[in-house]
């Protein structure tokens, strides 16, 4: 629809999509007043999935915490342990093995590519696509099995620990990473035919959900929605962590602004992802993967301490307060979907109500992590 | 007189068994195709490969409890389901399987198919309107500006095609196109179509129609599960929502006859009549070409994602229906000149 429609406040109705509604992908409710098809105005309204997770980080010790990382966003868990790691080594000083830090760049990408298919799957099914769902899960199979030989879990990893890991990959792991990659960067391109190519996506998607990089930096927007809109922003890359500065890897950046263009982004960064995966195995070490000397009790010396990483869906930062005791005085999760998803409010308005569902997939919504 | 009434009375009966199993197994088929397009093996538990899936369906279908809102206009909520099914039946009375299997060959079998499918798309406005759901309502208003949508380019095309067989009787459209897939309609090469070279277009304009018709994917509008939960049977359960989903199948097996008959010819054998039993005119090879054609909607539905409401009426107003009535345009000047 390229003319704006002159909309009326006095012929609305309030269209309660959600928190039981089959493109919210879980218990996000928003409130839309319509006109006609036409959104008026809508308000997100979050809480049902409130777990109080920053205040359970105030009654447990530092390493008891941890398992509650796996809980914000589910399909990028790894990224969140290693956020939740990094922070507690900046504050305790602790050294991570070189070995340890390789194999959780490995372990994060694969999670990062594990949770894109997911949202492409989920998102091809929000437009009415059956199809390649199936094709993403059988992928992402792949992915679960990896990590669950690694880690022992297949969705809530725990597989970081202050400075180093929970155990060591071996050879099967990496072989099978190899494969993995090969085959991944097949389907890739089955996808680029079945779905990118597709008329009927490129129709609902093109010029559809307009989010301009003004309001993204309003918002706080981050990841893939950000970099879709023309902000070359990536804490991999801006604020390096980790190993990520040995690696040769673009950050993906579109200035589509449109569904399109965080579409074509998250796309990109599978195949970047692929490469970042391929260069750590070549180049993993040998060696420990936990530090030789390490404090027996997490105790933080009383301070204020901030890190950031990059999530599948944006920057997570976690910030806490330690009072120099054995848990935290306060701690902050600053997670990218609840700033992602606040654009929908402005940016969805005059939309038609399938355009605004579209353009909510785009943005790539995990409400555990947005809700804590 | 009264055997014709019997003669009625029995191809109703036919037509319900016809469709009910033809419901029961296109979903056994749908459900199957949908596994070899996603990489899974589909129903396999109930019967060897999941044959028993349909009746088992149903019978959790029919044991189910009916169950009504508060609120609802319960005589408008409780016909539409019917409203849906029945006129896809009635439909089927004049359908001509073969040369002999037809139950009333009406001379005005096209109108009466057109006239009851207009009938069916009613169902679903008053399954929106009954449910007093907000969903019901938006997917049933999105339904009937589909159905008026396409139901013009459906009606011009099928115009084209009476015109160039001079009867509205389905068996009429059929004898010309006997002996040979080069007699079918489809095809620009003989004289009775006046050498028209829009013809396959207008098949698939029909094809197009039919899928939008019958409310499937990419055209499921009116059901769209991401946008409008269930559209407009969000509020159906047990076999209120059977008989939705009932219909919708026989709609789709009246969709791909009428393609049959008006451009694929009937049931010609596609060599001509070779006098050998599985090729000669017979009602095999109708079933088998409206199979083929329930394959390929089943195809596109398990490939292609939904267009939008918007999409969709402008692909009808913007492309088919002008289209189409050049098609009308040219079709009648060129029968006028060979």
């Amino acid at each position: 629809m390229s003319q704006p429609i002159k909309l009326h406040k006095d012929e609305t109705f309030v269209l309660n999509v959600g928190p039981q509604h089959p493109a919210t992908h879980g218990v996000l409710r928003v409130k839309m007043t319509m006109d006609g098809e036409y959104i008026y105005e809508a308000e997100t309204v979050l809480g049902y999935i409130h777990r109080m997770h920053e205040k359970m980080a105030e009654n447990r010790t530092y390493p008891q915490f941890m398992p509650n990382m796996g809980r914000l966003d589910y399909l990028s868990a790894m990224a969140f342990n290693h956020g939740y790691a990094l922070v507690i080594e900046r504050a305790c000083g602790i050294e991570v093995p070189e070995r340890a830090e390789y194999i959780r760049v490995i372990t994060v990408e694969l999670n990062r590519i594990s949770s894109h298919l997911v949202w492409l799957g989920a998102y091809v099914l929000d437009l009415g696509g059956f199809t390649p769902l199936m094709y993403c899960f059988d992928d992402r199979e792949q992915i679960l099995d990896l990590l669950e030989s690694v880690t022992g879990s297949r969705l809530t990893y725990c597989y970081f620990r202050f400075g180093g890991l929970y155990n060591d990959i071996d050879d099967e792991f990496i072989t099978g990473t190899r494969a993995f990659i090969t085959r991944m960067r097949k389907e890739l391109k089955m996808y680029a035919k079945l779905v990118t190519g597709n008329i009927i996506m490129i129709k609902r998607l093109k010029g559809h959900g307009m989010v301009d990089k003004d309001m993204c930096q309003r918002y706080g927007a981050t990841g893939p929605v950000a970099r879709g809109s023309g902000l070359n922003y990536d804490v991999r890359k801006n604020e390096p962590y980790s190993v990520y500065p040995e690696f040769d890897f673009d950050i993906p950046v579109d200035d589509g602004c449109d569904s399109f263009a965080r579409y074509l982004v998250r796309m990109e960064e599978m195949e970047q992802s692929l490469r970042i995966i391929e260069q750590a195995l070549d180049k993993l070490p040998d060696g420990p993967v936990n530090p030789k000397k390490k404090p027996k009790l997490i105790k933080p010396p009383p301070g204020d301490y901030y890190a950031a990483v990059e999530a599948a869906r944006g920057n997570f930062g976690i910030r806490f307060v330690s009072d120099g005791s054995k848990n935290a005085y306060r701690l902050k999760l600053r997670s990218p979907t609840y700033s992602n998803m606040h654009l929908f409010d402005e940016a969805c308005q005059g939309m038609l109500l399938a355009d605004a569902l579209a353009f909510m997939g785009s943005l790539d919504l995990v409400i555990p992590e947005m809700d804590r | 007189m009264s055997l014709t009434l019997l003669n009625v009375v029995l191809a109703v009966f036919f037509a319900i068994c016809f469709v009910g199993l033809n419901a029961a197994y296109l979903v056994w088929c749908e459900r199957k195709g949908a596994g070899f397009y996603q990489r899974r093996p589909g129903p396999m538990e109930n019967g060897p490969w999941g044959l028993l899936q349909p009746p088992i369906d149903g019978v959790k279908l029919m044991t189910k409890q009916l169950l009504i809102p508060g609120g609802v206009d319960k005589a408008i909520f409780m016909v539409a389901p019917v409203l849906a099914m029945f006129p896809a039946l009635i439909s089927f009375v004049t359908i001509p399987f073969s040369d002999n299997i037809v139950a009333h060959p009406i001379n005005v079998g096209v109108l009466m198919i057109f006239a009851f499918a207009a009938l069916g798309s009613m169902s679903l406005l008053v399954a929106g309107w009954g449910s007093r759901n907000k969903y019901s309502m938006i997917a049933s208003v999105r339904a009937v500006s589909q159905t008026v949508a396409y139901e013009i380019p459906l009606l011009i095309t099928t115009i084209t095609i009476v015109m160039i067989s001079g009867s509205l009787n389905l068996g009429d459209i059929v004898q010309p196109q006997l002996g040979g897939f080069w007699n079918w309609n489809i095809w620009p090469l003989q004289k009775e179509v006046g050498f028209n070279l829009l013809m396959p277009i207008s098949f698939l304009i029909i094809f197009v129609c039919s899928v939008a018709e019958t409310n499937r994917a990419p055209f499921d509008l009116g059901e769209a599960e991401s946008e409008l939960v269930a559209g407009f049977h969000t509020e159906y359960s047990s076999m209120g929502f059977g008989l939705f989903f009932m219909g919708e199948y026989a709609n789709i097996v009246i969709g791909a006859c009428l393609m049959v008959i008006l451009f694929l010819g009937g049931w010609s054998c596609p060599f001509g009549d070779l006098g050998i039993f599985p090729f000669t005119n017979n009602v095999g090879w109708f079933l088998l070409k409206i199979y083929l054609i329930i394959f390929v909607f089943i195809w596109i539905r398990w490939t292609f994602p939904r267009t939008t409401i918007y999409g969709l009426l402008n692909l009808s107003w913007k492309y088919l229906i002008p289209i189409s009535l050049f098609n009308l345009l040219l079709t009648a000047g060129l029968l006028k000149v060979f």
